[in-house]
């Protein structure tokens, strides 16, 4: 019983790593440098979009993506402990 | 007040504090010298790490280097803050559950092998070393600039004050003071920063100044693009390296700062798992802080300095222009002797030398800021330099007293024994980082950008392996760290300083600059591990069963 839990925790784990680092990449590899000619056709206030996205959206997003990580984790590991 | 006694004062308090947090946090046992009794708060925690972190060179080169370069400079950006999700992911809370004292005692318990320890502590001393002679070098170059003393006695008291905390109270000191230096820094990074935000945009925040229009009404980017095309330089905010270079940097920069030992080391300090997670997060966020305000430290100081410069006559230059001039960072050749400026991207006409570093150093001066903001720069660029050559001190000394004496050399040493041979060791190792603070070796700028490749092609695939695939073991580990390290060490050899035959820019395999090629080795590291890994015999039950432990979170911890 303990097994199955355990592997749930660890299965849920890797989900959320696989969301969010998928976040992680295209917010950075992908506006800011694979795709950065393209968005730089919009303006976004005073910046090109995709040289906002290298310079100051790509840090804004991985601050939140710990965060958003630290409560999902959070949560988890009292669901887990929980049900012990 | 006099400039240089607001700056003695100034800098003198700051020394003061941190050496009363070393008397007041002595350490007395091993565990409270590696790891801080493991009881430090997530968010002191945190800053410690963003101090720890943060080196001269980000305090004082980043915001010049990406005024120079524009769009390419978001390689730093990127690179340097995006490995902290990594971190805090992929590797933090696990290595914290595993509960040691250091990186290379990871690896050696995680692979079964004391030759994959040894392995490890070399990685971590070349990684280590490259770095710490850097941030010596800072330390006495800002002496010199602010406090008018030769750069040797700089890097000597520099030395003194190390080696006082560090010796004394280990990682104990080491933590409480990098929180009094992140405060320090962040400070006086901030308040110029502020200020010519107000003045050129009349919008205090300069995240958001740096996207506002000018008093002409012209946004501020748009501005400075037409200067740029105007004077015949790229576009600022466009590009010139290839998109695949750029992308290899950033990788080699992410990947590298997740496996950088003295910034993993801090995450064992904290009480438990879920303060690992949280600290990244409060790490990550005290960085931003700093790295979201360079790039428009960037933008205004390098409008004001074309604004100021470009066309203008030399006998009208503000006095700070001459005082630069003399410093050596500003230089003025008047080619075709009209003695007014002509600052241009074509060499052949540019008679404006600029040093990168100016940015941030001349910048209070440019905006006419008061005494007291130019002596809290000089001591944020000290508490910078100071804060990370602490944190590598005590990864160079763990790594020898713990790693190699304890577990390898002389495993009945006593407590006491291995406390006295850790301070030894960060003693030594103080020499040596002062020795190459005086005596820099050419190549010491150009390895400390390669020392994230290395760490990339070393540490980073064996931590991630150990935790995410169980069946990784120590000849798959040992033969993928040692193959990935030694092909990091043979590019950047041959192509930073030609041995091998060396080579231009035209012969980067894949038009991959060295700087980038950390992300190669890395993945040459990954493969050769995993293969080697299916043609050897699996892991032993007892390592299977502390990898099943290190990835679920404990019975009781809140």
């Amino acid at each position: 019983m303990n097994k199955i839990k355990s592997e749930a925790y660890w299965k849920k784990n890797l989900k959320y790593l696989v969301i969010l680092l998928s976040i992680w990449f295209s917010v950075s590899f992908g506006f800011g440098i694979l795709l950065v000619d393209e968005l730089n056709q919009i303006q976004f206030f005073g910046f090109k979009l995709g040289f906002w996205f290298a310079q100051q959206g790509s840090i804004y997003v991985f601050v939140i993506l710990i965060f958003v990580y630290i409560y999902l984790m959070n949560k988890l590991d009292k669901n887990y402990r929980s049900r012990k | 007040m006099s400039l240089q006694l607001s700056i003695w004062l100034i800098v003198g308090l700051t020394f003061a504090l941190y050496i009363g947090i070393a008397i007041w946090s002595r350490a007395s046992s091993t565990n409270e010298f590696y790891v801080a009794g493991k009881g430090v708060h997530p968010v002191a925690n945190g800053m410690a790490t963003a101090a720890d972190w943060m080196s001269a060179a980000s305090f004082i080169s980043m915001a010049g280097i990406i005024s120079f370069l524009g769009y390419d400079g978001s390689v730093y950006l990127m690179g340097w803050t995006g490995g902290y999700v990594l971190l805090a992911l992929l590797l933090a809370p696990y290595l914290r559950k595993f509960g040691k004292f250091t990186v290379p005692a990871f690896i050696g318990d995680r692979y079964y092998s004391n030759t994959a320890r040894t392995v490890a502590v070399f990685c971590a001393l070349i990684v280590s070393f490259t770095y710490i002679a850097g941030q010596m070098r800072g330390v006495g170059v800002v002496f010199s600039r602010y406090l008018e003393v030769d750069i040797n006695s700089g890097v000597f008291i520099g030395m003194g004050i190390v080696l006082f905390y560090a010796i004394l109270g280990g990682m104990k000191g080491i933590t409480y003071t990098q929180v009094a230096q992140y405060c320090v820094l962040i400070f006086a990074f901030m308040v110029p920063a502020i200020f010519i935000s107000i003045e050129m945009t009349s919008n205090p925040i300069p995240q958001l100044g740096f996207g506002s229009a000018g008093s002409d009404g012209v946004y501020l980017l748009d501005k400075l693009n037409g200067l740029h095309e105007e004077l015949g330089f790229s576009k600022y905010t466009s590009g010139s390296k290839s998109t695949l270079d750029v992308f290899f940097i950033t990788a080699a920069l992410m990947i590298g700062t997740a496996g950088l030992p003295h910034v993993i080391v801090r995450f064992f300090t904290v009480k438990k798992v879920s303060d690992a997670r949280k600290s990244a997060g409060w790490a990550l966020l005290f960085i931003a802080i700093l790295y979201t305000t360079a790039p428009a430290i960037a933008v205004f100081a390098r409008t004001n300095l074309i604004d100021t410069v470009s066309e203008k006559n030399y006998t009208d230059m503000p006095s700070w222009f001459k005082k630069w001039e003399d410093t050596g960072l500003l230089k003025f050749d008047d080619k075709n002797g009209d003695n007014i400026i002509q600052y241009n991207g074509n060499e052949m006409i540019n008679e404006l030398t600029i040093d990168r570093d100016i940015m941030v150093l001349a910048n209070p001066e440019i905006a006419q800021l008061p005494n007291w903001v130019i002596a809290l720069l000089a001591a944020g660029a000290l508490a910078a330099a100071l804060s990370t050559a602490a944190g590598l001190l005590l990864v160079i000394s763990s790594s020898v007293s713990h790693d190699l004496i304890k577990r390898i050399i002389k495993p009945d040493i006593s407590e006491k024994g291995e406390l006295v041979a850790a301070r030894l060791s960060a003693f030594f190792a103080v020499l040596l980082a002062g020795y190459f603070g005086i005596n820099p070796p050419d190549f010491v700028a150009a390895t400390v950008a390669l020392a994230f490749g290395l760490a990339a092609a070393s540490f980073f695939p064996a931590i991630v392996l150990g935790i995410f695939y169980k069946k990784m073991n120590k000849e798959g580990a040992i033969s993928g760290m040692v193959i990935g390290i030694l092909l990091m060490l043979f590019y950047m050899t041959k192509f930073k300083f030609g041995w091998f035959g060396g080579g231009a820019e035209s012969d980067w395999w894949f038009g991959i600059s060295p700087e980038g090629f950390g992300t190669v080795a890395m993945i040459v590291n990954f493969i050769v591990s995993i293969s080697v890994s299916k043609f050897t015999s699996p892991p032993p039950k007892e390592i299977i069963e502390l990898v099943d432990n290190i990835r679920l979170p404990n019975e009781n911890d809140d």
